[in-house]
């Protein structure tokens, strides 16, 4: 079953009567469960890609099909339902708002979607554990917390609407490689546990973190790997 | 996005900003209490002026003479020359007019008033009894003079407390004792109570006689110098005053209204004067407050944009994870109004604290009412809305993009 359906999208930008074709004709579906790479230099058109993909853009043509529904007509208010409910995004600069609490942080997309308080409090608890967050940390404001620890918050607050597709934009961008790696393994737990991720950065060794590796450049996809030689996280050869 | 979701929003973006959210209250709160003040003492003074008005009298109607003028001839002697106004008069208004409850003529001179080894110039107010209703005097020791003493024109005083003081002694028992006016003996019976007035009229400062006596043997003349009319409620008294116009201009001969040689003062009017130059006074000093009021919400609208521009990219986040765009306008619309209506809050009880201490260190009378305290409210509320609007639909109409990459 195939989550992301993507048919010969293309995205053009106007600016002061300069245009500017940041995607052009691209297609390329994701499994559910897979867990994809999307990788290029700067400028190459991946962040216009993601924008489109997590529902914050709408392309210029072509169709983009999530779950089935169609994305790339919607107005705005559907797309905000979109993202409320079927997409986690997941920032190179984590975005956590610095003078709340972890868990608050972690319940903000319940908020807008009008979930009850106790069941709001239960999820983000839920969501934490899978991150492996300690409980103590719950009730820390963010800000008191290391780069690792704000990653994996954000990765929580991705997590609790259950969505169709998590979104990591660079997320190791931020952090020491150590870090990176603990935040890149969290990914791998989460993809074995069946979640749909895709990952645009413009790293190979975090890309080869992932099942299938797709570069782009100048706003087409020019290369296609599945059969690169894996990272694969000591830790997750413990849990398997 | 529920209500009690919004106001932890609110109040938690608006704890994380104590220094500069209370700097922002604090030009509301300014507004608010001096507008409070500025209404409470406005209000205050109209009603002690209206209070000290009303004490005059109950429901007084004043007639007074006006120009004496010959028949045929073009000089005026001024007004209150004319010596028509007689005791007479008094009698008919009070037996024809209706809605008169009581009516007091009086010729008032001032005299040289002597008592043994003291003496002062104070005014001589010939009258009768009804005067005492008529101006709400009261009598605090002894008796007034009864219409009897009228009719046989008796030799006998009632003495202001001020004319007391003066003429026997701080607080002393003058009853009994004697004082004389023109070289004439009179026997004080009663001492009036204070009325705590000042100025050139002060009914303290007054000795009263019985008309006749004064007429007889301390003028000389017949006439009286005004009729003091009370009507038995403040409805009636434009018609009394028409009434009274009527039968004194038939009793004097007088077809044409324009030659009256009597003119007639109304309570009500000089209230309603005095009442529209402190309605302009209170109007006047509210507008000044409220000018730091606007001033107050130009601040609300200052901050709310500050706020906005560095919460750029939390207002991406929020969009990104599916904040519309009423949930992040009603943040911070909430946020401003938040501001005022605390600000609100506060200028009012300051407001009160304000007037309450113009009250004890100034002596001026203030009055809070309800329906000040609930316009401030109301404006306060109204500022926030206003003034966050903007603020608001800029944070809204925020292209998420872009907010999430803005540095």
């Amino acid at each position: 079953m195939k989550t992301l359906e993507l048919k010969h999208i293309t995205k053009l930008y106007k600016s002061g009567g300069v245009e500017f074709l940041a995607l052009k004709d691209v297609s390329f579906d994701v499994e559910k469960g897979e867990f994809l790479a999307i990788m290029g230099p700067s400028g190459s058109g991946k962040s216009t890609l993601m924008y489109t993909l997590g529902g914050l853009d709408t392309p210029t043509s072509g169709t983009y099909l999530l779950d089935g529904k169609d994305v790339s007509k919607m107005d705005e208010h559907e797309l905000a339902v979109i993202r409320r409910e079927r997409i986690g995004y997941v920032f190179q600069s984590f975005n956590l708002l610095s003078r709340s609490t972890v868990l608050r942080n972690v319940m903000l997309p319940l908020v807008y979607e009008g979930v009850k308080k106790e069941e709001r409090e239960r999820r983000a608890r839920e969501a934490l554990r899978a991150v492996s967050m300690d409980e103590k940390l719950f009730t820390h404001m963010s800000n008191q917390l290391s780069g690792g620890q704000m990653q994996r918050v954000a990765i929580a607050r991705a997590l609790i609407n259950d969505p169709a597709l998590i979104l990591a934009d660079e997320p190791t961008g931020n952090l020491d490689s150590k870090t990176g790696e603990v935040v890149m393994a969290t990914f791998q737990r989460l993809h074995s546990e069946g979640r749909t991720i895709v990952l645009i950065t413009h790293e190979r060794e975090v890309a080869e973190y992932a099942e299938r590796i797709i570069h782009v450049r100048d706003g087409q996809i020019v290369k296609e790997e599945r059969d690169h030689k894996r990272h694969i996280h000591p830790d997750l050869y413990a849990t398997q | 996005m529920q209500l009690s979701d919004l106001l932890e929003e609110t109040y938690l973006a608006l704890v994380g900003n104590k220094v500069r959210s209370s700097l922002t209250v604090l030009g509301i709160v300014i507004g608010i209490a001096s507008v409070i003040a500025m209404v409470a003492i406005g209000q205050g003074s109209q009603a002690s002026i209206q209070a000290s008005i009303q004490s005059i009298g109950s429901n007084l109607i004043a007639i007074t003479p006006g120009a004496q003028r010959g028949v045929g001839q073009q000089v005026s002697a001024g007004r209150g020359s004319s010596q028509t106004l007689t005791a007479a008069d008094a009698s008919a208004i009070q037996a024809q007019v209706s809605s008169v409850s009581a009516v007091a003529p009086d010729l008032t001179k001032r005299y040289q008033v002597t008592a043994p080894g003291t003496n002062t110039n104070t005014q001589v107010i010939g009258t009768t009894p009804a005067y005492l209703n008529v101006r709400n005097i009261a009598v605090d020791q002894g008796s007034f003079f009864t219409d009897q003493d009228v009719t046989s024109m008796a030799k006998v005083v009632v003495i202001g407390p001020t004319a007391r003081d003066d003429l026997f002694g701080q607080g002393s028992d003058a009853i009994g004792k004697t004082l004389r006016i023109n070289n004439i003996s009179f026997l004080v019976i009663g001492i009036t109570q204070s009325k705590g007035g000042t100025g050139f009229a002060n009914p303290d400062d007054a000795v009263y006689v019985p008309l006749t006596t004064a007429q007889h043997f301390l003028a000389g003349v017949t006439y009286v110098s005004t009729i003091s009319v009370s009507a038995v409620d403040q409805q009636s008294m434009s018609t009394v005053q028409q009434a009274i116009t009527t039968l004194l201009l038939q009793r004097h001969n007088i077809s044409n209204p324009q030659s009256a040689d009597f003119s007639i003062l109304n309570q009500n009017d000089i209230v309603s004067t005095a009442s529209s130059v402190t309605g302009t006074f209170t109007a006047l000093l509210a507008s000044v407050a409220a000018i730091s009021l606007v001033v107050g919400g130009i601040g609300i609208m200052n901050m709310m944009l500050t706020t906005v521009t560095e919460r750029t990219r939390e207002i991406g986040l929020r969009k990104a994870i599916g904040a519309e765009r009423n949930d992040i306008s009603n943040q911070f619309l909430m946020e401003a109004v938040a501001l005022t209506f605390s600000g609100g809050i506060l200028g009012i009880i300051l407001g009160w604290i304000v007037t309450l201490l113009v009250e004890k260190f100034a002596s001026i009378h203030s009055q809070i009412t309800l329906s000040s305290v609930l316009m401030a409210f109301g404006v306060s509320a109204a500022i926030g809305v206003v003034f966050g609007y903007y603020p608001a639909r800029r944070a809204s109409g925020l292209n998420p993009i872009e907010a999430l990459r803005y540095e």
